[in-house]
């Protein structure tokens, strides 16, 4: 079992994200984080999902995504190098003495405050997801109130393009 | 200068420009505009079931019979979910089929309207794609779409949800019917690679104990002959999944018989001791290969599939082949040919072995092993296939509910060529036998049709009964009534200790004869082997040739299917009888 990151070119019609999703529920593979948006071409979404499984299970996966009508490419990242970052808001109780200690983990994480209270800041930070667990654990677990992630995004390193 | 039209007028003028001949359906709210359209034209033939699941049914039979797409109409909400069913049977078994669906007008979408339903997203997991119409304008270019993912790589059905607003009358746009259309997200693969087709001839070649296993995928890419030319090359055996009977000739010499769950005893045990399978058109289905972890321990495997997805699924191949199975089979042919020529040496003792082997197993434990027929009288399912398969000269087309006496007819009747055995494998989908032959009949008026069934799967659909008196369709319906829904009754008795909860209605059956009457048709009671085979003459007569008949056979109700694979085994593991396993003997 290992985390893998699958970037999928979709038509952009109504309907086919439900497909993409539908297939995983039907099939009874999960999905962990999930991303999509249009691409520089307006026609074509880009899905980001990333799920865990065995290799076969990942062919398994990657092939009957490919089954599906409205999908133009699937590619495994993982297969070779590639580029992911996930991006996390996290709204921090910040009072007293702590304000200046979470500060002080903020700016090692090179995390940037996007918005200060006088109870609380609200932390943007990018990066692979294990330097937003990192940064999680890092912090009191009792301040932490309110956290958003994105899920993954990713690209490959060099050359390879995934397109239509 | 095109031709100026509503939604409702393009939609039935596409289905023309398709060729479709019938369009089987049923009216209501959000599809009269279309059944208005359908009123002023001649060309397509609308077919007016009792209920929508019969009407994809009758499509699915009518497609699975001459490999051409069916069509079917349903109104919105109930009309679309009764229509379920069929489209998930049409899926498994992988049919093209066309289901058009009336939806409430766009502005109520979401809504709660009157007799809504999200039909794209109910239908979503068992369509091999789905539209949802936006503007009368799509409709020419959506249809022709629809028809070229349903009929190409692996066949399947494709849902068209039509808004009532897009085929308004008062509404048109330019007829263009586009000649082709090309998906730029969808290629199927057609033709093997050249390297997996060779390392395949070789290995067919080098294998001393290889055994050809043929599925649905052959039936439907029409590959039988290609197939069958093949065999004799190679002198292999050949087994048959329930889908892929008649694919290969049922009579052949070198036909085993069906394998998996009900499978023969040779079919089972050649295939567990088989050192290469060559896998055609056939999906490794677990009603075939029983525990995966056991399965055929000492064979390499071969898989030709036009799904990728397909390959490796259940059982690991060694020399995948994507592809359609007619283009592959005819490729490894002159392959395999070549093959053989470089190879004039190869032994042929090997061969002879292997057969001396098959042969051994057959006699020992083979379908006419299975069979104990009574002395008194009472008559056995398996002796009304044998009656059926004796007068209709293995020439009918046979369709088949769900059940013992589905499983029966596979075993025993022998299929001459594909798409002539008709029955829902995948879904097994009890009342799909009689509207199947409907569509079939439609297919084929002149041809012999029978739907093998039970009293349990027959109750199912037998509201059609109507529909085959309306358009004169002379079905022979061979009912194998025993009472109970006899499989369910037989896994009791396996399984739970004999409690038959819930599987008995013995004193609350209608008499079919007259049931059969009552809708206008001929129906006849046989309860004893004496009268079996005059009846069933009779029931075939060219007296009788115009007219349905009900043929309602009262059998054993205490008889099982046999061999039965034993759960969690491999596929030499099978119940033989109900005393005798295969574990048992000394089998090898």
């Amino acid at each position: 079992m290992s985390r893998r990151v699958l970037a999928v070119l979709l038509e952009n019609e109504p309907g086919a994200l439900s497909r993409v999703v539908g297939l995983f529920a039907q099939r009874n593979y999960n999905i962990e984080t999930l991303t999509v948006a249009p691409t520089e071409d307006a026609t074509l979404s880009r899905v980001t999902l990333s799920t865990d499984g065995s290799d076969e299970k990942i062919e398994q996966i990657t092939k009957h995504l490919n089954r599906l009508v409205e999908v133009v490419k699937v590619l495994d990242l993982h297969e070779a190098a590639c580029v992911e970052r996930e991006l996390m808001f996290v709204k921090i109780s910040a009072q007293g003495a702590e304000r200046a200690e979470v500060k002080r983990t903020c700016d090692i994480f090179r995390g940037q405050i996007v918005d200060v209270t006088a109870a609380a800041y609200t932390v943007q930070l990018t990066g692979e997801s294990g330097k937003l667990d990192a940064f999680l654990r890092a912090l009191d677990r009792s301040a932490i109130i309110e956290v958003v992630r994105s899920g993954v995004s990713g690209i490959s390193r060099g050359e390879k393009v995934l397109s239509a | 200068m095109s031709e100026t039209l509503s939604g409702a007028d393009m939609l039935v003028r596409a289905l023309q420009d398709e060729g479709v001949e019938y369009l089987f359906g049923y009216p209501g709210g959000a599809a009269l505009h279309i059944y208005d359209a359908i009123f002023k034209q001649q060309k397509v033939e609308h077919i007016l079931v009792r209920h929508e699941q019969a009407a994809t049914h009758m499509a699915d039979g009518y497609a699975r019979a001459t490999g051409k797409p069916g069509v079917v109409l349903v109104t919105s909400g109930p009309g679309a979910t009764n229509a379920i069913t069929g489209i998930a049977t049409a899926y498994m078994d992988s049919t093209p089929l066309i289901v058009i669906s009336g939806q409430v007008p766009t502005w109520q979408i979401g809504t709660d309207a009157f007799q809504e339903t999200d039909m794209v997203g109910v239908s979503r997991p068992v369509v091999k794609h789905s539209f949802l119409v936006r503007d009368c304008a799509e409709i020419p270019r959506t249809i022709k779409t629809a028809f070229h993912i349903a009929t190409t790589g692996r066949p399947g059905p494709v849902v068209i949800d039509v808004p009532k607003d897009t085929t308004d009358p008062a509404i048109t746009a330019p007829y263009d019917y586009p000649e082709s259309v090309s998906l730029r997200s969808y290629k199927p693969a057609k033709r093997g690679n050249g390297r997996q087709l060779r390392k395949a001839a070789k290995a067919l070649i080098d294998a001393e104990r290889p055994i050809i296993y043929s599925g649905g995928g052959v039936v439907q890419g029409d590959a039988g002959p290609a197939l069958t030319r093949l065999a004799h090359r190679l002198g292999a055996p050949v087994t048959n999944t329930l889908m892929g009977l008649g694919a290969f000739p049922g009579d052949d010499e070198q036909f085993i018989g069906m394998l998996g769950m009900h499978g023969t005893y040779e079919a089972n045990m050649a295939m567990h001791h088989a050192d290469l399978i060559f896998a055609v058109g056939a999906r490794f289905d677990d009603r075939v290969t029983n525990n995966p972890d056991k399965f055929c321990p000492d064979a390499k495997i071969i898989h030709v599939d036009v799904d990728p997805a397909s390959i490796s699924k259940i059982i690991n191949a060694d020399i995948p082949i994507v592809g359609d199975a007619l283009s592959v089979l005819e490729e490894l042919d002159p392959l395999v040919e070549a093959e053989l020529g470089k190879q004039p040496e190869r032994s042929e003792a090997a061969g002879k072995a292997w057969w001396r082997q098959i042969c051994e197993w057959r006699d020992a434990y083979g379908l006419d092993h299975v069979m104990k027929p009574r002395e008194d009288g009472i008559i056995l399912p398996q002796q009304v296939i044998q009656s059926l398969y004796r007068a209709t000269g293995g020439n009918a087309y046979v369709t088949s509910d769900v059940g013992q006496h589905q499983m029966f007819a596979a075993q025993y009747y022998k299929f001459p060529e594909g798409r002539r055995w008709i029955n829902s494998g995948g879904l097994g989908t009890m009342g799909f036998g009689l509207p199947a032959a409907m569509g079939v009949q439609f297919a084929y008026p002149e041809a012999t049709v029978a739907c093998v069934t039970g009293e349990g799967s027959f109750m199912m659909n037998m509201q059609e009964l109507s529909t085959c008196l309306q358009y004169g369709l002379p079905i022979k319906v061979i009912c194998v009534n025993n009472q109970a829904l006899g499989m369910v009754k037989q896994w009791q008795d396996m399984q739970y200790g004999g409690r038959h909860s819930q599987s008995t209605y013995s004193d609350s059956l209608p008499d079919f004869k007259t049931l059969a009457e009552a809708f206008g048709h001929v129906g006849f009671r046989i309860d004893h082997t004496g009268d079996l085979d005059a009846a069933m003459d009779e029931a075939f007569s060219a007296k009788l040739k115009d007219k349905v008949v009900l043929v309602d056979v009262w059998v054993d109700p205490d008889e099982h299917v046999y061999p039965m694979a034993i759960k969690g085994g491999s596929m030499r593991d099978m119940y033989l009888n109900k005393i005798t396993t295969s574990q048992q003997g000394d089998y090898m």
